[in-house]
């Protein structure tokens, strides 16, 4: 049924001025309501196909697994004021750290930018009205949500206590309940595989006319090499976890030597979606940087192929590294050498785009708004992140480094240095596209300082106390690892302190803020070029893409349409 | 140089033949690390104010493409300098990985939440590694249950350890001294507490242990020729299974050691000191979870009806015969893993002690 939909998509944006004119039959009035008003009601909300609003029901949620998620990492770094017992039991922070883990990778992270700013600017970048399959959109949303309610409810239930990365033959033989949070994962992944389906149709089938692919705004590279990644590796992650069920559950032997199984085997089902998986998570952050730097700067990219193709060099390469995580788990000499060796190779597609991004600042005409703070936040961490990342793929270094806080500081580097601050940088760059409101300028370059100011306080105590040889998932630990581990939880508290702050005055811009213009920050974006917040088919006009969304070395092409009421 | 970069970057002391060469590269690695890194953010705070805008108005921006022998340069560059750290690294990771040919092998058996050290020519200890310096040690290791890892930080090794498989690791200590062990793969409940230490003694010393613990037990204080009710109990506890949870050279176990503990004060994992002689023994082998040692589970089941009454004094001889052997006559003191077995005493809640069944030791159960 969904097929109906495909056809008049793409032709739409043929007949001259088929926008502005059809829907709202009843009154003479020619605007068009924005999509927040088209249609007011819980039930018409919940029952949407509108892109944009899936969008925000998605950031209701991942904001809310963000808020659990971090409230997990409170606990933990809570716990780790003392080395020895405290707080609760090991059983118990075992259990933190694995929903920790869990909550964040597979209910933010994941889904974060993607199901969020990709559902609502990618089909606008591409002058289409919606996505190429709304109904398939909407009900990725509810299997998120039941995902997410079968790993809550296996939470209240015992709860697991892996690790978010579930090794055998530990989780099939742990006393905990690993059932429904494997389950849930799975249920998670499929709803991520059809976002990434919706997303790669999309951008073939529905770019307007006369958009090629070399005029896309890189955004769309990033969720397009994305979505190539979430289709083909999350099935290996659903096969993985089911096998780790059926394990647990029904004592298959599938990882147990005693019964021919292979536990190493789990490794390699695991990481093959695992490691492409951390691309899934960067890339599209990285779109989000490629945006606000031409914005910001009023600059074209210095080099827009080395962008849009180093995104799908690291989307290809990526699935080829996932052994340099069992460096020291018994795979052979050789295996270890070529996946090192390749690991270097997805590091130089991240410097190429961190090259970009600052040269392209180069004679450009800079204005210092939020989302400038966080690109400048972000080249920091992911540059430094993504350095730590070719130390750790060095096979000697990585032996005495593997699996202790050094790799923890070098993910949450990468996750939290780079995902979470291109998260924070989007939803300020588009919070005036996405509701109509500016958010206050004040608050959030104080914020965003605070989160970079925390940010490193909480995770470079964390590469010192890998170094001094702290393994990672350590309910208690020796006193010489205690003023770094209490450094770190201190970092933590600011952090968690400057995220409430910058939830706080984005919920009160939501009713106070002052009213944005279609376009405040002069962007040339596909996306600006259509009143604040958009009509429910995005465009009053269509989508004319003759002036590219960097061309800054051009006039601005025609004003936009006045803003409708 | 080296000292200072160690102790700047938190680095443990660098005590295997290995661990120098390693920390070399480690620093040649951050350093650029951290160069780059600071390049990168210079060059951008430069642009950033030295490129802000100036007027009210956007003026339009030159297209500057970035010549392809600019990118070539900077990427075949950079990408020169990875593959060249990669190839010292994969150079020394050989080395980390393939054992010298003369080294000594010991047996390493993992399982939760301890190690278990087996020596060729006999002896074993639990959680204490006694190696010589200067001397490759070859490390065979399997897990009785779930992936372990063996981690000596000190030494800059690591090796998974995977049920199922033999997978080995070598190091040689180049200074006597004690170097922590630690779980570097989450195994469970305890795994933090997975810790041990390995000993490293000279040649001399490290053969005088090996012949002490070599040697037929004829222990220090022990009556008799080896005849009398000490080396009867010593029988009747190998035959009923004690010295599967106790151990009498003084290395801690699953349960106490009976070395030197004879006539004591210790303290119970409620709390309270309790003194070690005939009458708390005897409870503990017939009621044994009444009082138990703080630090370590409730596990053991009761002897009621199971020990004669001649035995149990024979046991209650064995362990007074070694009132006067002290841990370190045995192996330097395992300060590490004492230190946190003693650590929940210090609060009856979560720890060693509580909230373990019986069947959650995989050890025991086993």
């Amino acid at each position: 049924m969904t097929l109906t939909v495909v056809p008049p998509e793409p032709a739409s944006p043929e007949p001259p001025p088929p926008a502005p004119a059809p829907p709202l039959g009843a009154e003479p009035a020619a605007v068009e309501l924005d999509y927040l008003r088209a249609e007011p009601g819980i039930r018409s909300w919940l029952t949407t196909t509108d892109h944009k609003r899936i969008a925000l029901m998605f950031l209701v949620a991942v904001t809310l697994a963000l808020i659990l998620g971090g409230t997990f990492a409170m606990i933990l770094r809570t716990k780790l004021l003392t080395p020895g017992p405290a707080l609760m039991s090991p059983m118990t922070y075992n259990r933190m750290f694995t929903l920790h883990g869990v909550v964040m990778v597979f209910m933010f992270m994941i889904p974060a930018i993607p199901a969020v700013f990709g559902n609502f600017c990618l089909p606008m970048m591409l002058g289409a009205k919606d996505l190429a399959f709304p109904r398939i959109n909407l009900a990725s949303f509810y299997v998120y949500c039941t995902g997410a309610a079968l790993t809550l409810w296996g939470m209240v239930h015992g709860g697991a206590d892996t690790g978010w990365t579930f090794y055998a033959p530990y989780s099939t033989v742990s006393p905990t309940d690993v059932a429904p949070v494997a389950f849930g994962v799975f249920v998670l992944g499929v709803s991520s595989i059809m976002t990434g389906l919706n997303f790669i149709a999309t951008t073939h089938m529905l770019r307007t006319r006369g958009l090629r692919w070399h005029d896309m705004p890189i955004f769309v590279w990033a969720i397009y090499a994305t979505s190539v990644i979430q289709v083909i590796a999350t099935p290996v992650l659903g096969l993985a976890v089911t096998l780790v069920a059926l394990d647990h559950a029904l004592h298959m032997g599938i990882f147990d030597p005693a019964l021919g199984g292979d536990p190493v085997l789990f490794e390699h089902l695991f990481w093959f979606y695992s490691h492409p998986a951390v691309y899934i998570m960067i890339l599209p952050a990285m779109g989000v940087i490629s945006e606000i730097v031409p914005t910001f700067s009023k600059k074209h990219q210095s080099s827009y192929r080395a962008l849009a193709y180093s995104s799908l060099g690291i989307a290809f390469i990526g699935f080829l590294t996932w052994g340099h995580h069992l460096f020291v788990a018994g795979i052979s000499q050789f295996d270890a050498g070529v996946f090192g060796l390749l690991s270097m190779f997805v590091a130089i597609f991240s410097a190429i785009k961190v090259f970009t991004w600052i040269s392209t600042l180069y004679r450009g005409s800079i204005t210092f708004n939020t989302p400038m703070l966080y690109f400048f936040a972000f080249v920091y961490l992911f540059a430094f992140g993504g350095m730590t990342g070719i130390a750790v793929a060095t096979t000697s270094l990585d032996v005495p480094w593997h699996d202790t806080y050094f790799v923890v500081a070098h993910f949450h580097f990468i996750m939290i240095g780079g995902t979470l601050t291109a998260f924070l940088g989007a939803i300020h760059y588009w919070f005036p596209k996405m509701f109509g409101r500016m958010y206050p300028e004040r608050w959030g370059l104080v914020s965003a300082f605070l989160v970079f100011a925390g940010f490193n306080l909480t995770f470079v105590p964390q590469f010192l106390l890998g170094n001094a040889g702290m393994p990672r998932r350590y309910y208690s630990y020796p006193v010489r690892f205690h003023i770094l581990n209490v450094a770190s939880s201190l970092g933590a508290y600011l952090l968690a302190t400057a995220l409430i702050l910058t939830l706080a005055y984005l919920l009160i811009s939501l009713r106070w803020g002052a009213r944005a213009p279609a376009n405040p920050w002069g962007s040339r974006g596909f996306e600006w070029r259509s009143p604040s917040p958009p009509p429910v088919h995005n465009f009053v006009t269509p989508l004319d893409p003759t002036r590219g969304p960097y061309a800054y070395d051009e006039p601005p092409p025609d004003e936009v349409p006045p803003v409708s009421t | 140089m080296n000292e200072l970069l160690r102790n700047a970057l938190a680095l443990p002391p660098q005590s295997s033949s290995i661990a120098r060469e390693i920390d070399t590269l480690h620093y040649t690695v951050i350093l650029t690390t951290i160069a780059g890194v600071t390049i990168a953010a210079l060059v951008t705070a430069v642009f950033l104010i030295r490129y802000r805008r100036r007027s009210a108005a956007i003026p339009l921006t030159p297209r500057v493409i970035l010549p392809i022998w600019l990118e070539v340069v900077v990427f075949g560059g950079l990408l020169a300098m990875f593959c060249a750290w990669w190839l010292v690294g994969f150079i020394q990771y050989r080395k980390i990985q393939n054992p010298p040919p003369d080294a000594m092998p010991i047996y390493v058996t993992a399982k939760q939440w301890m190690w278990k050290f087996a020596y060729p020519s006999g002896p074993t200890s639990t959680d204490v590694l006694v190696v010589p310096v200067g001397r490759p040690v070859k490390l065979i290791m399997t897990s009785r249950d779930v992936i372990h890892s063996f981690y000596v930080p000190q030494f800059r090794i690591k090796q998974d350890v995977v049920p199922g498989r033999a997978l080995t690791a070598w190091f040689e200590a180049i200074e006597p001294g004690t170097s922590e062990i630690l779980c570097a793969e989450y195994c469970g409940a305890r795994h933090s507490l997975m810790r041990g230490q390995v000993v490293a003694l000279t040649g001399d010393d490290y053969a005088r242990w090996l012949d002490a613990a070599r040697a037929p037990l004829v222990l220090p204080g022990a009556k008799g020729d080896g005849h009398g009710l000490a080396e009867r109990g010593r029988q009747v506890a190998a035959d009923r299974g004690c010295l599967r949870c106790h151990s009498l050279d003084g290395s801690a176990f699953i349960g106490p050691t009976w070395a030197g503990v004879f006539g004591q004060r210790r303290r119970t994992a409620d709390g309270g000191e309790v003194l070690i002689d005939e009458a708390y023994l005897t409870q503990s082998m017939m009621e044994p979870r009444a009082v138990i040692a703080a630090g370590f589970p409730a596990v053991m089941p009761s002897y009621q009806g199971v020990l004669t009454p001649e035995e149990t004094s024979a046991i209650l001889e064995l362990i007074r015969s070694l009132r006067e052997v002290s841990p370190a006559q045995v192996v330097p003191p395992p300060a590490v893993p004492l230190e946190f077995r003693e650590a929940p005493a210090a609060g009856p809640g979560p720890g060693r002690a509580a909230g373990v069944v019986p069947g959650s030791v995989p050890g025991g159960a086993r």
